[in-house]
C-alpha cells in the first residue's frame, strides 16, 4: 500500500492540488479566492498532463542537421529514449485558455467591484436582493 | 476553394470578427452589416456542406495536409453538417434581429457586441465539425469566453450571474479536458475515429471508466443538465436580449450535440449501454431534468427566468432520448436538437422583443400584448404550441419519437415525464397568454377599451426574423419525413 501511494506520488499531488482548487471555487465566499481556486484547479490538470509524459534520463526527439554532407544526428528515435512531446504542447494551449479564463474573471469581478463595491458573494447577493 | 469550405466555415467568422473593430474604428453602423455578412457567408457554406454531405457522405478535411491521427481533422458527416446549418442560419437570423435591441440596450459597445457575436459563432461552428477532441475543448473555450464577454454586459446583476458562469463553466471544461487526458494516456491519440479503433481493447480498464464519467460530467455542466444547471437562469435572465437569443439556444445543444459525439463516435456504443450502466443513467438524469426543469419554471414569475428553465427541461428530453438507446428515441433526440435550437430562440426573440418594447421581462409585463403586438404574440403562439407539441408544429413529431422510443424501451417513468412537462408547458404559455389578452379588468370600470392597447408592434428588423422563425417551426414540422430520411437517419449511430 506504502509502495502504491510513493510510487504514483506526482498523481497524489495532482489530486490534492485539484481538491484544494475546488475547494476554493465551491467553498470561499470571497470572488478572488475563488479566481485562485480556480487557477489551482486548473494547473492541477496541466500537471497532470505533464507528469504523464515525464520518462528518467530521457531526451527530446529531435533530428539535427550533421554539418556538410555528414549524416544526420538524431538525439533519440528510439521510443523508450525520447520524452512523448505532445502533452506539453496540448498543455500550452490549456495555458493560453487558462490565461483568458482567467483574464476575463478578473475583468467581471473588476466590473462586480465598481459597481457594487465590495468581493464578498453574500454582501453582493443582500446589495442585489435590497435593489 | 470549394475543397476549403470546411475550413472557410470556421475561419470566415473568425476573420470577420478581427476585422471588426477595425470597422469600428471608422464607423459604428457598418459592423452590423458585417457581421451579417460574414454570417451568410457561413449559411451559405455550411448549406452546400450540408448538400454535400447528403449526395456524396462524409468529408474528411486534413488541416495542413497532415494525416489524421498526427494532424487536426476536420469530419463532417450527416450530423455534423445538420448541425452546422443550425447554428450558422440560426445565429444569422438572430444578427439580423438583435440591431435594434444592441442599439438600445448597449449603444456605446455595439462594435465589440458584434466582435464578440462573431468569436461565439465561431466557436461554436469549432466544436460542430471538429474530428479532434483536444481540439474540441479549444473551441468549447472560445465558445464559453465569447460567451461569459456577452453575458456580463447584461442588466443589473449580470455581472455575478456571469462570475458564476464562469465558475462552473471552468470546472466543466476543465473536467472535460481531464477526460481527454485518461484517453491519451490509454490510447497516445487524440483523433476521434482513431480512438474509436484503438480503444475497445481497453474497455474493462478503469482507466476508461474515469475518461468516460470525467467527459459526460464536465458536458453535464456545459449542456445545464438539471442538477447542475444553477449557473443557466440566472446567466441568460440577465444576459442582453440578443446574447440570451444567441448563447440560449445554441451552447446547450451543442453541448449535447458533443455528448452524442463522445458516446457513440469516441466509444463504441457498447460501452455505454452494456459493460457500463451509462444510457440508464442518462435516461434517469433526463427524467430528472424534466422534472425539475418543469417544476422550477411553474414557480417563475419572470418571463425570461420560465424560458430558462424550459431550456432546462428541453436539455433533459433530448438527454433521456440519447439513454434509452433504441434507434426510434435516438432519431427523435436528434431531431429534437433541431427543433428545440429553433424554439428556443424563438422564445427568446419574442423575450427580446418584449424587453425592448418595455424595458423588463416580468410575466407582469406581457400584459395587453396581444392588442399591442399581434404579430410578435402569434409567432409566440406557434412557438409555444411547438413547445407543448401541438402538431403540425415541428415539437409534435420530435415528441412523438422520443415518446415512441420510450414505448419500445419500455421505459414507462420518462414516458410519464414527457407527458407531464407537455401538460405543464400547456399551464406556462397559457398563462403568459392570459396575460397578455388581459381577460381581467385591469383598470377600474373600463372593461373592454382601446384606451392603453394601440398596435404597437416591433420594428420591422426585430418582426420579420420572429415571424421566419415560426413560420419554420411550422415548415420543419410539415417536411420532418424529409429531414429525417435524408439527414438525421444516417446521423443516428449504428446500435
Amino acid at each position: 500500500m506504502f509502495e502504491f501511494i510513493v510510487s504514483y506520488y506526482n498523481y497524489w499531488i495532482y489530486i490534492g492540488l485539484m481538491m484544494i482548487g475546488f475547494y476554493a471555487m465551491m467553498a470561499k465566499r470571497n470572488l478572488i479566492k475563488k479566481i485562485i481556486g480556480m487557477n489551482i484547479f486548473q494547473s492541477a490538470i496541466i500537471f497532470f498532463y505533464i507528469s504523464t509524459s515525464v520518462k528518467k534520463g530521457a531526451t527530446v526527439p529531435i533530428l539535427e542537421h550533421g554539418g556538410h554532407g555528414h549524416e544526420h544526428v538524431a538525439h533519440a528515435v528510439d521510443v523508450m529514449q525520447y520524452a512523448n512531446p505532445l502533452p506539453h504542447v496540448l498543455m500550452l494551449t490549456a495555458i493560453v485558455v487558462m490565461v483568458a479564463t482567467l483574464g476575463v474573471a478578473l475583468a467581471v469581478a473588476i466590473m462586480i467591484y465598481r459597481r457594487y463595491n465590495t468581493l464578498e458573494e453574500d454582501e453582493i447577493i443582500m446589495l442585489l436582493k435590497r435593489g | 476553394m470549394i475543397a476549403q469550405i470546411p475550413m472557410l466555415i470556421v475561419v470566415i467568422p473568425l476573420i470577420f470578427a478581427f476585422l471588426c473593430p477595425l470597422i469600428g474604428l471608422w464607423r459604428k453602423g457598418p459592423c452590423y452589416y458585417w457581421t451579417i455578412l460574414a454570417l451568410s457567408l457561413c449559411a451559405l457554406a455550411s448549406i452546400d456542406t450540408l448538400f454535400a454531405v447528403i449526395h456524396g457522405g462524409a468529408i474528411h478535411y486534413r488541416l495542413g495536409g497532415w494525416p489524421p491521427p498526427f494532424g487536426i481533422e476536420y469530419v463532417v458527416d450527416h450530423l455534423n453538417a445538420m448541425m452546422l446549418v443550425i447554428v450558422s442560419v440560426i445565429s444569422l437570423t438572430v444578427a439580423i434581429y438583435s440591431k435594434r435591441s444592441v442599439e438600445q440596450e448597449l449603444p456605446d459597445k455595439v462594435v465589440y457586441f458584434y466582435t464578440v457575436f462573431l468569436l461565439q459563432v465561431t466557436g461554436f461552428l469549432g466544436i460542430v465539425i471538429t474530428g479532434d477532441l483536444f481540439n474540441l475543448y479549444v473551441f468549447l473555450e472560445v465558445a464559453s469566453l465569447a460567451g461569459y464577454a456577452l453575458v456580463a454586459v447584461g442588466e443589473d446583476g449580470a455581472p455575478l450571474a456571469c462570475f458564476r458562469y464562469i465558475v462552473m463553466g471552468t470546472i466543466g471544461a476543465c473536467f472535460y479536458l481531464l477526460g481527454i487526458g485518461y484517453i491519451y494516456i490509454s490510447t497516445g491519440s487524440l483523433n476521434m475515429a482513431d480512438v474509436y479503433q484503438i480503444l475497445p481493447q481497453m474497455y474493462h480498464s478503469k482507466v476508461v471508466l474515469t475518461a468516460v464519467a470525467f467527459l459526460l460530467a464536465g458536458l453535464a455542466v456545459k449542456m445545464a443538465l438539471f442538477p447542475v444547471h444553477v449557473w443557466l437562469p440566472d446567466a441568460y435572465t440577465k444576459a442582453p436580449s440578443a446574447a440570451s437569443a444567441l448563447i440560449a439556444p445554441l451552447m446547450t445543444k451543442i453541448s449535447l450535440y458533443v455528448m452524442i459525439r463522445v458516446l457513440f463516435s469516441v466509444f463504441k456504443p457498447v460501452l455505454s449501454i452494456d459493460l457500463l450502466p451509462v444510457t440508464d443513467i442518462m435516461v434517469w438524469a433526463g427524467v430528472i431534468a424534466i422534472l425539475g426543469g418543469a417544476i422550477m419554471a411553474l414557480a417563475q414569475t419572470d418571463l425570461k427566468r420560465m424560458l430558462c428553465y424550459i431550456v432546462v427541461a428541453e436539455v433533459g428530453y433530448i438527454v433521456g432520448g440519447v439513454g434509452l438507446a433504441n434507434a426510434t428515441a435516438m432519431k427523435g433526440a436528434i431531431l429534437h436538437i433541431l427543433n428545440d435550437a429553433v424554439m428556443t430562440v424563438g422564445l427568446f426573440t419574442v423575450a427580446g422583443i418584449v424587453v425592448y418594447k418595455t424595458g423588463r421581462h416580468d410575466l407582469s409585463d406581457c400584459r395587453d400584448l396581444f392588442k399591442k403586438m399581434p404579430f410578435t404574440m402569434a409567432a409566440f403562439v406557434v412557438v409555444a404550441l411547438a413547445i407543448i407539441g401541438v402538431p403540425p408544429t415541428c415539437g409534435f413529431f420530435s415528441k412523438w419519437y422520443l415518446i415512441h422510443g420510450a414505448v419500445i424501451a419500455q421505459h414507462w417513468v420518462f414516458l410519464g415525464a414527457l407527458l407531464f412537462s407537455s401538460l405543464v408547458s400547456v399551464i406556462l404559455f397559457f398563462r403568459v397568454i392570459e396575460i397578455g389578452y388581459a381577460f381581467r379588468p385591469s383598470h377600474g370600470g373600463h372593461s373592454g377599451g382601446g384606451h392603453a392597447a394601440a398596435i404597437d408592434e416591433a420594428p420591422l428588423s426585430m418582426l420579420i426574423p420572429t415571424i421566419a422563425i415560426a413560420i419554420a417551426i411550422i415548415l420543419i414540422g410539415l417536411y420532418n419525413q424529409t429531414i429525417i430520411s435524408n439527414i438525421i437517419a444516417f446521423a443516428v449511430p449504428k446500435l
